[in-house]
């Protein structure tokens, strides 16, 4: 096997950050190549097959199915009104049994083997919206477009809510404070606040009051966590939780210092507009937690992509990942390439780490992700 | 590739299994009169992007094992050189497939605990992951049934529903539903979705006329033709077909891979599930099989409830795992289950981070003994809670009327009754990162014990390095190999596990024991809540030792022939020995006060030589 390492997360100043914005169905592509677009640009719409309501004709009626194609007053296809007449049985000439359609549409089947009609609701819309300040640059015919800016980008570890864009506020000190509800006010409204090791509960909630889009921060608490979504996250996979705004929280769970390449970018970004996202898969086709600053001058594709693909190499910078050192950040000091026996009498490959402070560490490699950008 | 008459003909077996990360091969070789694995080499898996070919995986994984082996087995066209001569080439090359979220389905049957749980079984058995189960009872409206098939998109539909010659509306009247959410298959939009109709024969005409416009549709024969009988295995080989035809052939590779095969390619689980009826069946035992691993446990059984046939039953459970689903065990089992387990205090806030952690960081491994200990008593709960899942799953058929005499009168067994019975159990596998490079073979065996709680004599092993796939697709092809290879290299065979069953009210004396080990007999007694370990090892060729053994367990205790009654018997070694259990079933903890429960945990660890350091922490 190759390297063992854990890709880190990307922490950039310049780069190009490119999204595919593409409808769930087939539908209209509202832009074309080359349109400046802002995060609430439609960019292609389309109209999604209504709900489909059933309703037992032959049942009702008391009749059996094979006969219910006699007493039907529409035909497939036929459009429908909430409440209007379907079928109609006459019984001893004068008494009169009726169905009705509950829903507002057309007739999609009728059954004589059931008895059972099946009514399609009305569509309803669906719009993509460009997410991002950039220009599109792909148009895929009847599905939805590319939309690209350069930006500064930052990927966060783990997040909820899903897609929002505001201006960019610090609200502690560094990278270390914890962001408490006294921290907040109303002058967050609107804003992607940015944080230092943690955010309390408190401190979300006053958030949601006054209106703020996002939060950016080191750690959160799980017991916070369960407390505010009212139930337990068993499997990474968020984005869709409606909880008034969007949280990215970049280093993991815990009270754990923002990476200070990560705080200090956000910090000569303060004032700027960015595009916010806490959508978080950790399985094959992995979606990561991110904020996109979009800049107004063009620049050149950042170059450190070398770096990924090298590996873990002496220098390296990397932040450890798992207990004893959870959350820690230093250097690459050695990479022994004999399989080591840990206290837990695991044998892995490791590498020695310099930390900030000077400590050093034995950590397996496995244990360390690379701090990207 | 060559083609064999007869199977002894075969010398040398290279097959792979195509993981979602990882593309593990093997090689297999006939010399002195047996099969024996020589070589294992892998390679990542190269289905997604950028390489989007799965066979670059195989070559990569088969071009390891040439490096290891000297053989060359690979031609200058990259195909496999066959048949073998001298160092060269091979005789059959055999694979099965996981890869791209591995075979997902929906099933649907007209009552919940018989046709579509009869469905669900027949999907499992195949290998696949069920989706969901629709139902007419399912306690779903008819339009949020829709909106949930038309959300799925799985590889293809099971649908079943009716006894032959019962009455046709209810099942029609899913496939009038299924044709209404007008379902996608998950893979490319150029073919329809297969739908394999499985149910009331008479109901087919209805069923095409509903369906046939808008999927591809299949018939075979009703699988439960009759409420007292259930006929699985039609529809799972339309099934092993159709995962062939259509969702291997969308896969990016499949088509060339498939063209290499001596054998068709199987679902990993299918596979898994083939090799342990296929031992089970040929020791005549009842065996139960594990896969714990980051995301889903599966878990494969095979018992005797008549005496004679093995029913085979498998379950996925899909969100219990040790790393993408690391949260959802901590969730389910509730924190004080887990930390039952663990003989120290921990911060409940910090564990909960830590849990989470893992979660969103699944490749880390435990650095600390602490880490450790806590991360398998994560696993043994996980264990635990996906065993529950099987053992309602593994039942005798629902809805099917009993016919009772008078001597049932007090012991009436419910309809849809488990099939699983620890005390008859004869073998649990183990397999998955957690069990299978656990430091120590202690540590597996005791969370295969404290996971399952097997009663009376159950012989414990774990997969040494998970090729229990391959083998199961070599079943089909020379059967002789596969379970010679099982037995000698890919089990590891770490002991058995002695545990009366049964309570006492004074509880004192559990068992005597007298046990003729080739160091010499061994006697005493095993008292309530103690464990004892007995080393009895491995023969030349890997397999267990046995020694002869008396076992009289006190009157409230059973140890299968009835309770208090003696059992002279032959126990099986392994790389641990056998383990006396004292702990009584059903094992309850909850009397103990707390450091009470520290102390025995420690104890028991520093008996079987669990952990080193345990009472430092």
């Amino acid at each position: 096997m190759g390297h063992a390492y854990t890709p880190g997360l990307k922490v950039t100043d310049r780069t190009v950050i490119s999204k595919e914005r593409i409808l769930p169905l087939k539908g209209d592509v509202m832009v074309k190549v080359g349109d400046k677009v802002s995060p609430d640009t439609v960019v292609a719409r389309t109209l999604l097959p209504g709900s489909v309501e059933p309703i037992n004709v032959a049942n009702k009626l008391g009749i059996p199915p094979e006969d219910i194609e006699m007493v039907m007053k529409k035909k497939v296809g036929d459009p429908i009104e909430e409440g209007e007449e379907i079928a109609l049985v006459t019984t001893l000439f004068i008494f009169k049994n009726r169905c009705h359609a509950t829903c507002k549409g057309t007739i999609e089947s009728i059954s004589s083997i059931t008895g059972q009609v099946l009514q399609r609701g009305e569509p309803s819309p669906v719009e993509v919206k460009a997410y991002l300040e950039g220009e599109v640059t792909e148009v895929i015919p009847e599905e939805g477009v590319v939309v690209t800016c350069d930006a500064a980008f930052v990927q966060g570890i783990f997040g909820i809510g899903g897609e929002s864009f505001g201006t960019i506020k610090i609200a502690t000190p560094d990278n270390q404070t914890v962001l408490s509800d006294d921290l907040i006010d109303d002058s967050l409204k609107d804003h992607v606040v940015v944080g230092g090791s943690l955010v309390t509960a408190e401190a979300l909630k006053k958030a949601i009051q006054v209106g703020a889009r996002g939060i950016v921060v080191g750690g959160f608490d799980d017991k916070d966590l369960r407390g505010f979504l009212g139930y337990d996250i068993g499997v990474a996979i968020t984005g869709s939780e409606d909880i008034g705004l969007t949280l990215v929280v970049t280093e993991g769970f815990g009270q754990i210092d923002m990476a200070r390449k990560t705080y200090d970018l956000l910090k000569q970004h303060e004032g700027e507009m960015a595009c916010i996202n806490g959508a978080t898969q950790i399985r094959a086709g992995v979606i990561r937690p991110e904020l996109v600053i979009p800049r107004s001058v063009s620049t050149e594709r950042d170059s450190q992509t070398a770096q990924e693909i090298s590996g873990l190499t002496i220098g390296s910078p990397v932040r450890v990942i798992r207990h004893p050192h959870f959350g820690r950040l230093g250097n690459v000091t050695d990479l022994p390439s004999p399989l080591q026996v840990l206290e837990s009498e695991s044998k892995a490959r490791v590498l020695e780490v310099k930390f900030e402070n000077g400590d050093k560490a034995i950590v397996p490699r496995a244990n360390v992700e690379m701090i990207e950008g | 590739m060559a083609r064999f008459d007869n199977p002894e003909d075969i010398k040398v077996i290279v097959a792979t299994d195509c993981g979602s990360t990882t593309t593990k091969a093997i090689l297999i070789e006939y010399h002195n009169g047996e099969y024996r694995l020589m070589h294992r080499g892998e390679a990542p898996t190269t289905v997604e992007a950028p390489f989007e070919d799965v066979t670059m995986g195989v070559l990569n994984a088969v071009g390891e094992l040439e490096e290891l082996s000297g053989r060359t087995l690979l031609g200058k066209d990259n195909r496999f050189i066959s048949p073998s001569n001298g160092d060269t080439g091979t005789d059959v090359y055999i694979s099965t497939s996981s890869a791209g979220g591995g075979l997902q389905m929906m099933v649907a049957g007209v009552v919940r605990s018989m046709t579509a749980e009869s469905a669900e079984r027949a999907a499992l058995g195949a290998g696949a992951i069920v989706m969901d189960v629709i139902a007419s009872n399912d306690k779903r409206l008819p339009h949020q049934q829709i909106e949930r098939i038309r959300h799925l998109r799985p590889d293809m539909i099971l649908l079943s529903g009716g006894i032959d010659g019962g009455t046709r509306t209810h099942v029609v009247e899913i496939a009038e539903l299924v044709s209404a959410a007008d379902p996608r298959p998950r893979l490319g939009s150029s073919y329809k979705l297969p739908i394999i109709y499985a149910g009331n024969v008479d109901a087919r005409k209805n069923v095409e006329e509903t369906l046939s416009d808008k999927v591809d549709l299949r018939m075979v024969d009703n699988l439960r033709p009759i409420l007292e009988r259930e006929n699985l295995a039609p529809a799972r080989e339309e099934i092993h077909e159709l995962f062939m035809e259509h969702v291997m052939a969308q896969a990016p590779g499949y088509k060339k891979l498939m063209s290499w095969t001596d054998a068709p390619i199987m679902p990993t689980p299918g596979a898994v599930g083939l090799i342990i009826k296929t031992i089970a069946d040929q020791y005549n035992i009842e065996a139960v099989g594990v896969d714990i691993g980051g995301a889903t446990t599966d878990v494969f059984s095979v018992f005797r409830p008549d005496g004679s046939t093995g029913e085979f039953n498998r379950t996925v459970s899909a969100n219990l795992g040790m790393s993408y689903s690391v949260s959802n065990v901590f969730a389910e089992a509730t924190l004080p289950m887990v930390m039952r387990w663990v003989p120290f205090i921990m911060d409940e806030r910090d564990l909960r981070n830590r849990v989470k952690n893992k979660m969103i960081r699944p490749t880390t491994i435990p650095q600390s003994l602490e880490e450790l200990v806590f991360e398998q008593a994560i696993a043994k709960e996980a264990l635990r809670l996906a065993f529950v899942q099987h053992k309602s799953f593994a039942t005798v058929l629902k809805g099917v009327q009993q016919q009772r005499t008078i001597a049932d009168a007090f012991e009436q067994s419910a309809s849809g009754q488990t099939i699983v019975n620890m005390m008859s159990l004869d073998m649990l596998i183990g397999s998955g990162g957690v069990l299978s490079h656990a430091p120590r073979r202690q540590q597996a065996a005791l969370m295969l014990i404290d996971g399952f709680m097997p009663e009376g004599i159950t012989r414990l092993a774990v997969d040494s390095i998970f090729m229990m796939p391959q083998l199961g697709v070599l079943t089909e092809v020379q059967a002789k190999a596969a379970t010679e290879v099982f037995e000698k290299d890919c089990l590891i065979h770490l002991g058995c596990c002695v545990a009366p069953s049964g309570t006492a009210k004074k509880p004192g004396t559990v068992m005597k024991y007298r046990i003729d080990l080739p160091t010499g007999t061994v006697s005493g007694t095993l008292n309530h809540l103690e464990m004892k370990l007995f080393p009895l090892g491995l023969d030349e060729n890997g397999l267990p030792l046995k020694a002869k053994a008396v076992l009289e367990p006190e009157r409230s205790y059973d140890l299968g022939a009835g309770k208090g009654n003696t059992v002279n018997c032959e126990l099986h070694g392994g790389v641990v020995g056998i383990i006396l259990d004292g702990r009584e079933r059903p094992f309850n903890l909850s009397t103990l006060t707390e450091k009470e429960r520290v102390n025995n945990l420690k104890n028991w660890m520093n008996e079987l030589n669990i952990y080193s350091g345990i009472d430092k922490l």
